[in-house]
């Protein structure tokens, strides 16, 4: 059965991001100015003009910022049979905020600041989804 | 910062039938609460020359209600393309606009079949295009999926609130069951509260907004004017629109924004009561964005009603309700009596400044606020009798 759900339709900016993770790697932006970190990827770094972001692997690790918990699927065809499921922001190591689901805890077991690593869960032959994992 | 304290007034309200479906269309709705907001200041058509309104593709474009109400001439027809944060930019708008000689009576609209046409609750669209591309792919979709984000953030700062919402949810019933234009007017216990299905954690269904077909519909223009109209005139008093850094690629956006354990409000307030020359003790009764529970308490702390983390406590003992300190959505609000994208607080605010509320009329109610959105943007209102 083919995949059902959103996929991302990776653009400009956001296309190494999609091929890291295709290759199992986490690559975020970072500005060699100011050595800061960035997500969602964009063209410039944030508040530096024109200055363009590298791509560096970053090591996957964070903490838990927020998350929710999904009961009540939207749309219900293509989400009843995944309920409940956890959606979070995690602040990596480096100090960037990124999303993905929580996999592998059951849902009402996760907690605030919660330490997490990244897994990747292969969705169709383009698109690898990061997700993350209790570390 | 907003200067125009007092200049400008709200003239005439309009609105129609809030409902599940309309089966009508939008710009239907629309000019029926514009041609009803000119009628009730007793201005006639023909001398309105600017309409402004917002909308999330989903409404009726200004220029398309002044052409149906036939405005022969509408120098400044504009639409915003916004959320709820909006619903106190326009008026707002509407007075630098006249401020400036573009115009001299404006209408502002919100219109929308919420609940039988485009329903800002979910979507299903499979390509994830821009910010997108990180929530979607994840089931990270509807609005009060976005906002459970946000509330999650709170609770993890300040402990569990739910006793709060059921406090808030319960209050705002209670004025719906008294609001005849309200569509939920079924009393609310807290067993209800709890009981209430789990959609998104933290939120249960009972945290959440309705989904409405409805427009709403005001006529500003200035003091001076507003003098000589049917009604006596509710005043402008203060204003602030905007939000802190990182707002974010779209509404939903809010993966950089620095900390959601408080909203765009903490960033206006400074602006908003300076601008009124006011404090939040001086506030009789507020129409606050109440898109879900949770919201209640962002507006209360980010403006200063409250500490951070401490509105929960404020809204208790009974401070809130119709005969309270503060009476909060005095017409139910976006949770009980109609969603139309918090601009069914403006009316409300305008009704109770008038002292033409009926049963929900709060005593001597002299100066209300109204606030609009509940994320990285927002807008509010003080306006006066």
């Amino acid at each position: 059965m083919s995949y059902n759900k959103p996929l991302p339709v990776p653009d400009p900016e956001s296309a190494p991001y999609w091929e890291g993770a295709r290759e199992g790697r986490l690559m975020i932006q970072r500005c060699a100015s100011n050595g800061k970190y960035q997500f969602p990827p964009a063209t410039f770094c944030q508040g530096q003009g024109l200055e363009k972001p590298e791509w560096v692997e970053v090591s996957g690790k964070g903490k838990v910022w927020s998350w929710i918990v999904v009961r009540h699927p939207v749309p219900k065809d293509i989400y009843a049979s995944e309920v409940p499921y956890a959606v979070a922001l995690i602040t990596l190591d480096e100090g960037v905020r990124v999303t993905g689901n929580i996999i592998g805890i059951d849902v009402d077991d996760i907690t605030a600041d919660m330490p997490v690593k990244v897994a990747y869960r292969k969705v169709t032959d383009e698109i690898t989804l990061p997700v993350y994992e209790p570390a | 910062m907003w200067a125009l304290k007092d200049k400008y007034a709200i003239a005439g309200i309009g609105y129609t039938d809030f409902t599940r479906n309309s089966g009508r269309t939008v710009r239907s709705l629309a000019s029926e609460a514009c041609i009803k907001a000119c009628a009730d200041a007793g201005v006639d058509i023909k001398d309105i020359d600017g309409i402004i309104s917002f909308n999330f593709n989903d409404s009726a474009p200004a220029m398309g209600v002044a052409t149906e109400m036939g405005i022969p001439q509408a120098n400044y027809a504009v639409d915003f393309q916004s959320g709820g944060n909006a619903a106190n930019l326009i008026t707002l708008t509407a007075t630098a606009a006249i401020e400036a000689g573009l115009a001299k009576n404006v209408l502002c609209y919100r219109a929308m079949n919420g609940r039988s046409g485009f329903r800002l609750g979910g979507g299903r669209d499979m390509n994830a295009y821009g910010v997108t591309q990180y929530t979607a792919p994840y089931g990270w979709i509807t609005y009060p999926q976005a906002m459970a984000m946000w509330c999650r953030r709170y609770l993890n700062k300040y402990g569990p609130q739910a006793d709060y919402f059921a406090e808030i949810a319960m209050t705002f019933r209670e004025n719906a069951v008294l609001n005849e234009r309200a569509m939920q007017r079924t009393p609310m216990s807290y067993d209800d509260y709890m009981n209430s299905r789990p959609i998104v954690d933290p939120f249960r269904m009972l945290d959440i907004c309705l989904e409405s077909d409805g427009a709403c519909a005001v006529l500003i223009t200035g003091a001076d004017r507003a003098k000589d109209l049917k009604h006596k005139p509710v005043y402008i008093m203060g204003g602030a629109y905007g939000g802190g850094p990182n707002q974010g690629d779209d509404l939903f956006d809010t993966i950089r924004y620095p900390d959601q354990a408080h909203n765009a409000l903490a960033y206006l307030k400074d602006d908003l009561w300076k601008s009124a020359g006011i404090g939040p003790g001086d506030v009789d009764v507020a129409q606050i964005y109440d898109c879900f529970t949770y919201s209640v308490l962002m507006a209360l702390e980010g403006l200063g009603f409250a500490k951070e983390g401490e509105g929960g406590g404020f809204i208790m003992d009974g401070r809130i309700k119709r005969d309270g300190a503060l009476p909060l959505n005095t017409a139910g609000g976006l949770l009980s009596e109609a969603y139309i994208h918090g601009f069914n607080h403006v009316i409300e605010a305008v009704e109770q400044l008038r002292g033409h509320a009926g049963a929900r009329q709060i005593k001597d109610a002299e100066i209300c606020l109204t606030t609009a959105g509940a994320m990285t943007t927002a807008s509010a209102m003080i306006l006066r009798n």
